[in-house]
């Protein structure tokens, strides 16, 4: 056990080495530098700033102190937010973000999970049919479509909550849908079609020959099987809702990480955008690995000890 | 009576089979599966509607900038913002440029974003994530955390540093896509895999002298098929709406060529004032992606029978 999550462990210090060594070359192929503004810097000045951020040392040298600095999780200073350090940024802006995603990943499972087994304990039935229509318009309409509508109609229009900031409670709702509407799409669609399949199965039969209740049956028979592909859509849901919220924190004025990023990329601000890339890796980095317990718990024939064996 | 009834019944009405089936041997006239496939494909009213629209769509992409008056990309300052007439039959934007024609432009654009995104990461998804699943071990290890080391680059990243590095376009958004696209599709297919694998029907198949490829080739990974069929399905719109959300927030594709994203982003400001200009690529863009997902939603009943609604 211990063998097994210490491999994990490290597999994630490695994943991330390779990704910062990745990032690094890439920031540095791409033209121009972050001193680049339409008033030209003039050059005494412009030598200085590159001394002080130590771009005007060989790409190598660049290279090693950046990672020596990362071991002592030193991510630098803004190059463009003077005086800002880019794990203050992170730390300012996160909140927001991670408030809003865990919101929306909440919603999105709890939501998402109930519409599918609804809908295939309900088969062809009324909740089924709604229940997929719900899903189908959920994966149809682009979520940035789905926040300028829910801001004009229920913000502007009908004055129910703020157009932008997040104030209090209230204004999480509609990012928190605008976020949260694909996965809970996603989710429905797959709970329902693995609980049909699953429903059909043998033991299902059994269970129910048995004479055992309905609920009983979904609940403890059919759901833990019926969950897998749900426990599998859990990075990539992470990943939708990271990206999701560059989208909606533009659309609503919120201040999170998603705004920061897309700023630093166009003022090619190489450590902030290192910084955040580093960040965003750790948290889906994370996620996979949650993802990992949850398999091998919904789904004991995935289980350690093949994993440990194989790894041993 | 007798001899009439023999004398009806003449030699010629019969053919001579060439061999005897065994009696046991019952079973209905031998379907190719894409037949039966399409068959039930058809019979599906919703998948169908779906695939009028696309069709509808692929025609009106083609046709619809050649039909036009007007052409897509020059500004005419004088006729900013014009509700749809029988001149410009959608309107015209705040640059007085053809909604009509900017409309079925961004379609050619979704369509082909979409399509090539699909091809490729089944593709390199089915493959990659099968050997992962069906190999298993150090393989799996290996192949999956390189699969998570290109992951966890967040793909706006890498679609970000390829628009800066090459010419910002949709053959680089579509390059873009393909990096980190098919990673999902692979994991779907190997955690399937990895279900099925541990079947009695594989070890049967493996004890009868099976090959390693023609256990993942021929039954694991078409029983994967529903997982794939119901992927894919969500492959495609979400191509699309990659695209267009890239270029809403000004990454992708650049103007004047035209997106539904950057034609939605162009009318967010105004659309208060200018509700057409917003209408008309958010309706297409939403209905594209609903057509996609009945026709996928069809496709996989049409596939699986089991799973039919």
């Amino acid at each position: 056990m211990v063998r097994y999550w210490g491999g994990k462990v490290v597999s994630v210090i490695v994943s991330l080495f390779v990704l910062a060594t990745a990032t690094f070359f890439l920031m540095k192929a791409i033209p121009g530098d972050p001193f680049t503004q339409e008033k030209a810097v003039p050059p005494e000045i412009k030598a200085k700033l590159m001394a002080f951020y130590g771009l005007d040392k060989p790409v190598w040298q660049q290279y090693l102190i950046y990672l020596k600095k990362l071991l002592h999780f030193d991510l630098g200073m803004s190059m463009k937010s003077q005086y800002q350090t880019v794990s203050g940024i992170i730390a300012d802006s996160f909140g927001y973000s991670f408030r809003l995603g865990i919101f929306a990943i909440v919603v999105s499972v709890v939501v998402g999970v109930a519409l599918g087994i609804l809908a295939a304990m309900y088969h062809r039935k009324l909740i089924d049919s709604v229940a997929m229509v719900l899903a189908v318009l959920g994966v149809s309409v682009p979520n940035f479509v789905l926040a300028s509508f829910m801001q004009y109609v229920l913000g502007v229009k009908l004055g129910w909550f703020n157009v932008a900031g997040l104030g209090g409670p209230l204004d999480y709702v509609l990012p928190v849908i605008a976020l949260s509407a694909l996965p809970i799409a996603y989710i429905a669609r797959l709970t329902r079609s693995t609980m049909l399949e699953v429903l059909s199965a043998e033991y299902i039969k059994t269970a129910r020959a048995k004479g055992l209740k309905k609920r009983a049956i979904i609940f403890k028979h059919a759901l833990r099987n019926g969950i897998l592909p749900v426990v599998t859509y859990a990075g990539p849901m992470t990943a939708n809702i990271v990206t999701g919220s560059v989208v909606v924190e533009q659309i609503f004025g919120i201040p999170g990480l998603g705004q920061y990023f897309i700023a630093s990329v166009s003022n090619r601000d190489y450590t902030l955008i290192m910084g955040i890339t580093l960040f965003y890796a750790v948290i889906l980095m994370i996620a996979r690995l949650l993802t990992d317990i949850a398999y091998g718990l919904v789904d004991p024939r995935i289980g350690l000890r093949s994993r440990k064996g194989a790894s041993g | 009576m007798k001899d009439n009834r023999t004398a009806a019944v003449t030699k010629q009405m019969f053919k001579r089979l060439s061999f005897r089936p065994p009696a046991e041997m019952i079973a209905g006239e031998s379907v190719p599966m894409w037949r039966d496939v399409l068959r039930r494909l058809v019979s599906n009213k919703l998948a169908m509607a779906g695939v009028v629209f696309l069709v509808l769509l692929a025609v009106m992409a083609i046709i619809g900038p050649i039909i036009s008056p007007h052409d897509y990309f020059t500004n005419n300052l004088d006729r900013t913002n014009e509700p749809p007439s029988s001149e410009y039959w959608f309107g015209t934007d705040s640059l007085g440029r053809d909604l009509f024609s900017r409309i079925w432009m961004g379609a050619r654009i979704s369509l082909i974003v979409g399509l090539a995104a699909a091809v490729i990461d089944l593709v390199v998804g089915v493959i990659y994530g099968g050997i992962m699943g069906f190999v298993g071990g150090r393989t799996d290890e290996v192949m999956n955390k390189a699969s998570e080391i290109l992951y966890s680059i967040p793909y706006l990243l890498v679609v970000i540093l390829l628009l800066v590095v090459l010419e910002p376009s949709m053959w680089t958004i579509i390059l873009a896509l393909s990096v980190t696209g098919w990673i999902n599709m692979s994991w779907i297919v190997r955690g399937q895999i990895l279900q099925l694998k541990n079947q009695e029907y594989v070890l049967a198949a493996r004890s009868l002298g099976a090959s390693g490829s023609r256990i993942l080739f021929k039954h694991l990974i078409p029983n994967t098929l529903g997982p794939i069929i119901v992927t894919l399905t969500l492959t495609v719109p979400s191509a699309i709406f990659s695209e267009a959300f890239l270029s809403f927030l000004g990454l992708g594709v650049q103007s004047p060529a035209a997106s539904w994203g950057t034609m939605i982003n162009d009318a967010l400001a105004s659309w208060t004032l200018y509700p057409w200009q917003m209408l008309f690529p958010a309706l297409l863009i939403s209905l594209t992606m609903l057509a996609f997902n009945v026709f996928g939603d069809g496709l996989r009943d049409a596939f699986d029978p089991k799973l039919k609604k």
